[in-house]
Protein backbone atom coordinates (compact mmCIF):
# COMPACT_ATOMS: atom_id res chain seq x y z
CA UNK A 1 0.00 0.00 0.00
CA UNK A 2 1.05 3.58 -0.50
CA UNK A 3 1.60 5.69 2.58
CA UNK A 4 3.56 8.79 3.59
CA UNK A 5 6.49 8.26 5.97
CA UNK A 6 8.18 11.32 7.42
CA UNK A 7 6.83 13.43 4.60
CA UNK A 8 7.84 11.14 1.75
CA UNK A 9 5.74 8.74 -0.35
CA UNK A 10 6.45 5.11 0.42
CA UNK A 11 5.12 1.75 -0.74
CA UNK A 12 5.03 -1.01 1.86
CA UNK A 13 3.72 -4.56 2.16
CA UNK A 14 3.15 -4.51 5.92
CA UNK A 15 -0.36 -4.33 7.32
CA UNK A 16 0.51 -3.07 10.79
CA UNK A 17 2.66 -0.26 12.13
CA UNK A 18 4.86 -2.72 14.00
CA UNK A 19 5.60 -4.68 10.81
CA UNK A 20 6.10 -1.47 8.85
CA UNK A 21 8.85 -0.36 11.22
CA UNK A 22 10.72 -3.59 10.55
CA UNK A 23 10.13 -3.37 6.81
CA UNK A 24 11.35 0.23 6.75
CA UNK A 25 14.57 -0.77 8.47
CA UNK A 26 14.01 0.67 11.92
CA UNK A 27 14.25 -2.72 13.59
CA UNK A 28 14.38 -2.27 17.34
CA UNK A 29 15.66 1.33 17.12
CA UNK A 30 14.43 3.75 19.75
CA UNK A 31 11.70 5.59 17.88
CA UNK A 32 8.36 7.22 18.58
CA UNK A 33 5.48 6.88 16.16
CA UNK A 34 2.42 8.86 15.16
CA UNK A 35 -0.25 8.24 12.56
CA UNK A 36 -2.34 11.04 11.18
CA UNK A 37 -0.98 13.36 13.85
CA UNK A 38 -1.94 11.07 16.72
CA UNK A 39 0.66 9.41 18.94
CA UNK A 40 0.76 5.63 18.65
CA UNK A 41 2.48 4.11 21.71
CA UNK A 42 4.91 1.27 21.14
CA UNK A 43 2.55 -1.14 22.84
CA UNK A 44 -0.19 -0.32 20.32
CA UNK A 45 1.87 -0.67 17.14
CA UNK A 46 1.12 -4.35 16.57
CA UNK A 47 -2.60 -3.66 16.66
CA UNK A 48 -2.35 -0.52 14.55
CA UNK A 49 -3.71 -1.50 11.13
CA UNK A 50 -2.36 0.72 8.37
CA UNK A 51 -4.53 1.99 5.56
CA UNK A 52 -3.84 3.34 2.11
CA UNK A 53 -2.80 6.97 2.34
CA UNK A 54 -1.85 6.89 6.02
CA UNK A 55 0.60 9.56 7.13
CA UNK A 56 3.23 8.29 9.56
CA UNK A 57 5.82 10.13 11.59
CA UNK A 58 8.72 8.07 12.92
CA UNK A 59 10.91 10.20 15.17
CA UNK A 60 14.21 9.62 16.91
CA UNK A 61 16.27 11.24 19.65
CA UNK A 62 18.02 14.31 18.33
CA UNK A 63 19.97 17.32 19.50
CA UNK A 64 17.83 20.07 21.00
CA UNK A 65 17.98 23.41 22.71
CA UNK B 1 16.94 24.19 43.42
CA UNK B 2 13.99 21.87 43.29
CA UNK B 3 11.76 21.25 40.27
CA UNK B 4 8.90 18.81 40.40
CA UNK B 5 10.40 17.22 43.48
CA UNK B 6 13.85 16.77 41.91
CA UNK B 7 16.76 18.46 43.62
CA UNK B 8 19.27 20.02 41.22
CA UNK B 9 22.65 21.22 42.48
CA UNK B 10 23.56 22.97 39.23
CA UNK B 11 21.51 25.98 38.19
CA UNK B 12 22.67 25.79 34.59
CA UNK B 13 20.66 23.80 32.07
CA UNK B 14 22.32 23.21 28.72
CA UNK B 15 21.12 22.47 25.21
CA UNK B 16 22.70 19.79 23.03
CA UNK B 17 22.26 21.40 19.60
CA UNK B 18 24.51 23.33 17.22
CA UNK B 19 27.89 22.07 18.48
CA UNK B 20 30.66 21.54 15.94
CA UNK B 21 30.73 17.85 16.85
CA UNK B 22 29.28 15.34 19.32
CA UNK B 23 32.62 15.41 21.13
CA UNK B 24 32.37 19.18 21.56
CA UNK B 25 28.87 18.74 22.96
CA UNK B 26 29.98 16.10 25.45
CA UNK B 27 32.95 18.17 26.60
CA UNK B 28 30.75 21.24 27.04
CA UNK B 29 28.22 19.30 29.10
CA UNK B 30 30.96 18.01 31.36
CA UNK B 31 32.60 21.44 31.68
CA UNK B 32 29.28 23.09 32.53
CA UNK B 33 28.58 20.78 35.45
CA UNK B 34 24.96 20.73 34.35
CA UNK B 35 22.62 18.01 35.49
CA UNK B 36 19.98 18.64 32.82
CA UNK B 37 20.33 18.79 29.05
CA UNK B 38 17.63 19.50 26.52
CA UNK B 39 16.96 17.12 23.65
CA UNK B 40 14.43 16.82 20.87
CA UNK B 41 12.74 14.40 18.51
CA UNK B 42 13.24 14.64 14.78
CA UNK B 43 12.94 12.71 11.57
CA UNK B 44 16.30 11.35 10.57
CA UNK B 45 17.79 13.55 7.89
CA UNK B 46 19.99 10.81 6.43
CA UNK B 47 18.39 7.84 4.71
CA UNK B 48 18.78 4.19 5.55
CA UNK B 49 20.75 2.53 8.28
CA UNK B 50 23.23 5.40 8.70
CA UNK B 51 20.48 7.81 9.63
CA UNK B 52 18.94 5.44 12.10
CA UNK B 53 22.35 4.87 13.65
CA UNK B 54 22.90 8.61 14.08
CA UNK B 55 19.85 9.01 16.27
CA UNK B 56 20.73 6.01 18.38
CA UNK B 57 24.34 7.12 18.74
CA UNK B 58 23.27 10.56 19.90
CA UNK B 59 21.04 9.01 22.51
CA UNK B 60 23.82 6.69 23.62
CA UNK B 61 26.17 9.64 24.01
CA UNK B 62 23.67 11.59 26.09
CA UNK B 63 23.08 8.59 28.31
CA UNK B 64 26.82 8.20 28.85
CA UNK B 65 26.97 11.73 30.26
CA UNK B 66 24.91 10.77 33.29
CA UNK B 67 22.56 13.76 33.10
CA UNK B 68 18.81 14.12 33.11
CA UNK B 69 17.12 14.96 29.84
CA UNK B 70 14.51 17.60 29.27
CA UNK B 71 12.86 16.88 25.90
CA UNK B 72 11.45 19.84 24.04
CA UNK B 73 8.66 20.48 21.59
CA UNK B 74 10.78 22.89 19.57
CA UNK B 75 9.36 23.91 16.24
CA UNK B 76 5.75 23.14 17.14
CA UNK B 77 3.35 25.87 16.08
CA UNK B 78 0.08 24.36 17.27
CA UNK B 79 -1.32 22.79 20.41
CA UNK B 80 -1.90 19.54 18.57
CA UNK B 81 1.69 19.34 17.33
CA UNK B 82 3.09 20.14 20.75
CA UNK B 83 0.90 17.65 22.58
CA UNK B 84 1.65 14.83 20.14
CA UNK B 85 5.38 15.61 20.22
CA UNK B 86 5.33 15.61 24.01
CA UNK B 87 3.61 12.25 24.08
CA UNK B 88 6.19 10.82 21.69
CA UNK B 89 9.04 12.31 23.70
CA UNK B 90 7.76 10.85 26.96
CA UNK B 91 7.92 7.38 25.48
CA UNK B 92 11.30 7.71 23.78
CA UNK B 93 13.10 9.50 26.62
CA UNK B 94 11.20 7.81 29.43
CA UNK B 95 10.56 11.00 31.39
CA UNK B 96 7.47 13.02 32.31
CA UNK B 97 9.47 16.22 31.89
CA UNK B 98 8.70 18.30 28.82
CA UNK B 99 10.02 21.69 27.79
CA UNK B 100 6.87 22.97 26.18
CA UNK B 101 7.31 25.28 23.22
CA UNK B 102 4.39 26.48 21.12
CA UNK B 103 5.86 28.98 18.71
CA UNK B 104 3.74 31.90 17.58
CA UNK B 105 6.09 33.82 15.32
CA UNK B 106 8.72 32.40 13.00
CA UNK B 107 10.99 35.44 13.04
CA UNK B 108 11.25 35.97 16.78
CA UNK B 109 10.30 32.43 17.85
CA UNK B 110 8.08 34.17 20.38
CA UNK B 111 5.79 31.78 22.23
CA UNK B 112 2.13 31.59 21.28
CA UNK B 113 1.08 32.04 24.88
CA UNK B 114 -2.56 31.19 24.19
CA UNK B 115 -1.62 27.84 22.67
CA UNK B 116 1.00 27.38 25.36
CA UNK B 117 -1.52 27.62 28.19
CA UNK B 118 -3.92 25.25 26.43
CA UNK B 119 -1.20 22.69 25.70
CA UNK B 120 0.14 22.98 29.25
CA UNK B 121 -3.32 22.24 30.66
CA UNK B 122 -3.71 19.16 28.45
CA UNK B 123 -0.26 17.81 29.25
CA UNK B 124 -0.38 18.49 32.99
CA UNK B 125 -3.72 16.68 33.19
CA UNK B 126 -2.04 13.77 31.39
CA UNK B 127 0.68 13.48 34.01
CA UNK B 128 3.41 15.53 32.34
CA UNK B 129 5.68 17.80 34.35
CA UNK B 130 5.66 20.84 32.13
CA UNK B 131 8.47 23.38 31.75
CA UNK B 132 6.79 26.08 29.65
CA UNK B 133 8.87 28.36 27.45
CA UNK B 134 6.99 31.60 27.92
CA UNK B 135 7.34 35.38 28.04
CA UNK B 136 7.63 37.56 31.13
CA UNK B 137 3.88 38.32 30.98
CA UNK B 138 2.47 38.11 34.51
CA UNK B 139 -1.04 37.11 33.50
CA UNK B 140 0.20 34.32 31.25
CA UNK B 141 2.45 33.15 34.07
CA UNK B 142 -0.51 32.94 36.41
CA UNK B 143 -2.52 30.97 33.88
CA UNK B 144 0.35 28.54 33.34
CA UNK B 145 0.51 27.93 37.07
CA UNK B 146 -3.26 27.43 37.14
CA UNK B 147 -2.83 24.93 34.30
CA UNK B 148 -0.58 22.82 36.49
CA UNK B 149 2.94 24.07 35.73
CA UNK B 150 5.25 24.14 38.74
CA UNK B 151 8.08 25.94 36.99
CA UNK B 152 8.14 28.80 34.48
CA UNK B 153 10.75 29.50 31.81
CA UNK B 154 10.47 33.06 30.50
CA UNK B 155 12.68 34.14 27.65
CA UNK B 156 15.49 36.60 28.17
CA UNK B 157 15.52 37.44 24.46
CA UNK B 158 14.62 35.58 21.24
CA UNK B 159 16.11 32.11 20.93
CA UNK B 160 19.63 32.17 19.53
CA UNK B 161 19.84 35.98 19.54
CA UNK B 162 22.41 36.27 22.32
CA UNK B 163 20.96 39.63 23.30
CA UNK B 164 20.73 38.93 27.01
CA UNK B 165 17.83 40.20 29.10
CA UNK B 166 15.66 42.40 26.89
CA UNK B 167 13.24 43.36 29.63
CA UNK B 168 14.90 43.36 33.04
CA UNK B 169 12.01 45.31 34.52
CA UNK B 170 9.47 42.72 33.38
CA UNK B 171 11.64 39.85 34.58
CA UNK B 172 12.14 41.53 37.95
CA UNK B 173 8.40 42.02 38.21
CA UNK B 174 7.76 38.37 37.39
CA UNK B 175 10.22 37.33 40.08
CA UNK B 176 8.52 39.55 42.62
CA UNK B 177 5.03 38.31 41.75
CA UNK B 178 5.91 34.65 42.05
CA UNK B 179 8.59 34.48 44.75
CA UNK B 180 8.12 30.77 45.43
CA UNK B 181 7.88 29.45 41.87
CA UNK B 182 11.07 28.11 40.26
CA UNK B 183 11.88 30.51 37.42
CA UNK B 184 14.36 29.66 34.69
CA UNK B 185 15.56 32.13 32.09
CA UNK B 186 15.31 30.22 28.84
CA UNK B 187 16.73 31.67 25.64
CA UNK B 188 18.56 34.81 24.64
CA UNK B 189 21.63 34.45 26.84
CA UNK B 190 24.78 35.30 24.88
CA UNK B 191 27.41 36.03 27.48
CA UNK B 192 28.29 34.95 30.99
CA UNK B 193 27.42 38.48 32.15
CA UNK B 194 23.86 37.92 30.85
CA UNK B 195 23.60 34.70 32.83
CA UNK B 196 24.95 36.39 35.94
CA UNK B 197 22.47 39.24 35.51
CA UNK B 198 19.59 36.77 35.34
CA UNK B 199 20.74 35.10 38.52
CA UNK B 200 21.28 38.43 40.26
CA UNK B 201 17.59 39.16 39.62
CA UNK B 202 16.80 36.12 41.73
CA UNK B 203 16.07 33.67 38.95
CA UNK B 204 16.57 30.09 39.98
CA UNK B 205 18.42 28.88 36.90
CA UNK B 206 19.42 29.61 33.33
CA UNK B 207 18.86 27.43 30.28
CA UNK B 208 21.07 28.18 27.29
CA UNK B 209 22.49 26.50 24.22
CA UNK B 210 23.71 28.70 21.38
CA UNK B 211 26.00 30.85 23.52
CA UNK B 212 28.04 27.77 24.37
CA UNK B 213 27.65 25.77 21.16
CA UNK B 214 28.62 28.69 18.92
CA UNK B 215 31.55 29.85 21.01
CA UNK B 216 34.96 29.29 19.46
CA UNK B 217 35.70 26.92 22.34
CA UNK B 218 32.41 25.51 23.61
CA UNK B 219 33.77 23.71 26.65
CA UNK B 220 35.59 26.84 27.82
CA UNK B 221 32.43 28.91 27.42
CA UNK B 222 30.44 26.25 29.26
CA UNK B 223 32.83 26.57 32.19
CA UNK B 224 32.52 30.36 32.05
CA UNK B 225 28.73 30.14 32.07
CA UNK B 226 28.78 27.80 35.03
CA UNK B 227 30.87 30.24 37.04
CA UNK B 228 28.69 33.17 36.01
CA UNK B 229 25.56 31.37 37.11
CA UNK B 230 27.16 30.48 40.41
CA UNK B 231 28.46 34.03 40.93
CA UNK B 232 25.08 35.53 40.11
CA UNK B 233 23.32 33.24 42.53
CA UNK B 234 25.82 33.98 45.30
CA UNK B 235 25.36 37.69 44.66
CA UNK B 236 21.57 37.39 44.88
CA UNK B 237 21.82 35.49 48.14
CA UNK B 238 24.32 38.03 49.46
CA UNK B 239 21.80 40.86 48.94
CA UNK B 240 23.20 43.44 46.50
CA UNK B 241 23.40 47.09 47.51
CA UNK B 242 20.87 49.60 46.21
CA UNK B 243 22.03 51.58 43.19
CA UNK B 244 21.91 55.37 43.45
CA UNK B 245 22.25 58.24 41.03
CA UNK B 246 24.80 60.36 42.89
CA UNK B 247 28.16 59.56 44.39
CA UNK B 248 28.48 58.55 47.99
CA UNK B 249 32.01 58.58 49.41
CA UNK B 250 33.21 55.29 50.73
CA UNK B 251 36.09 56.78 52.72
CA UNK B 252 34.88 58.51 55.92
CA UNK B 253 34.82 62.31 55.76
CA UNK B 254 34.99 62.53 59.54
CA UNK B 255 38.51 63.16 60.67
CA UNK B 256 39.79 64.60 57.41
CA UNK B 257 42.74 66.92 57.71
CA UNK B 258 42.15 70.65 57.18
CA UNK B 259 44.96 72.18 55.09
CA UNK B 260 43.73 75.70 54.74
Amino acid sequence: MNIIVNGKPCTIRSATLADALVELGYGDARVATARGGDFIPAAARAACQLQEGDVLEILMPMRGG
Amino acid sequence: MQVYGTELASRLLLGTALYPSPTDMAEAVRASGTEVVTVSLRRETAHGEDGIQAGQQFWGLVQSLGVRVLPNTAGCHSVKEAVTTAQMAREVFDTPWIKLEVIGDSDTLQPDVFGLVEAARILAADGFQVFPYTTEDLVVAGKLLDAGCEVLMPWGAPIGSGRGLNNPYGLRSLRAHFPNVPLVIDAGIGLPSHAAAAMELGYDAVLLNTAVAKAARPAAMAAAMARAVEAGRLAFEAGPMEARDMASPSTPLLGMAAFS
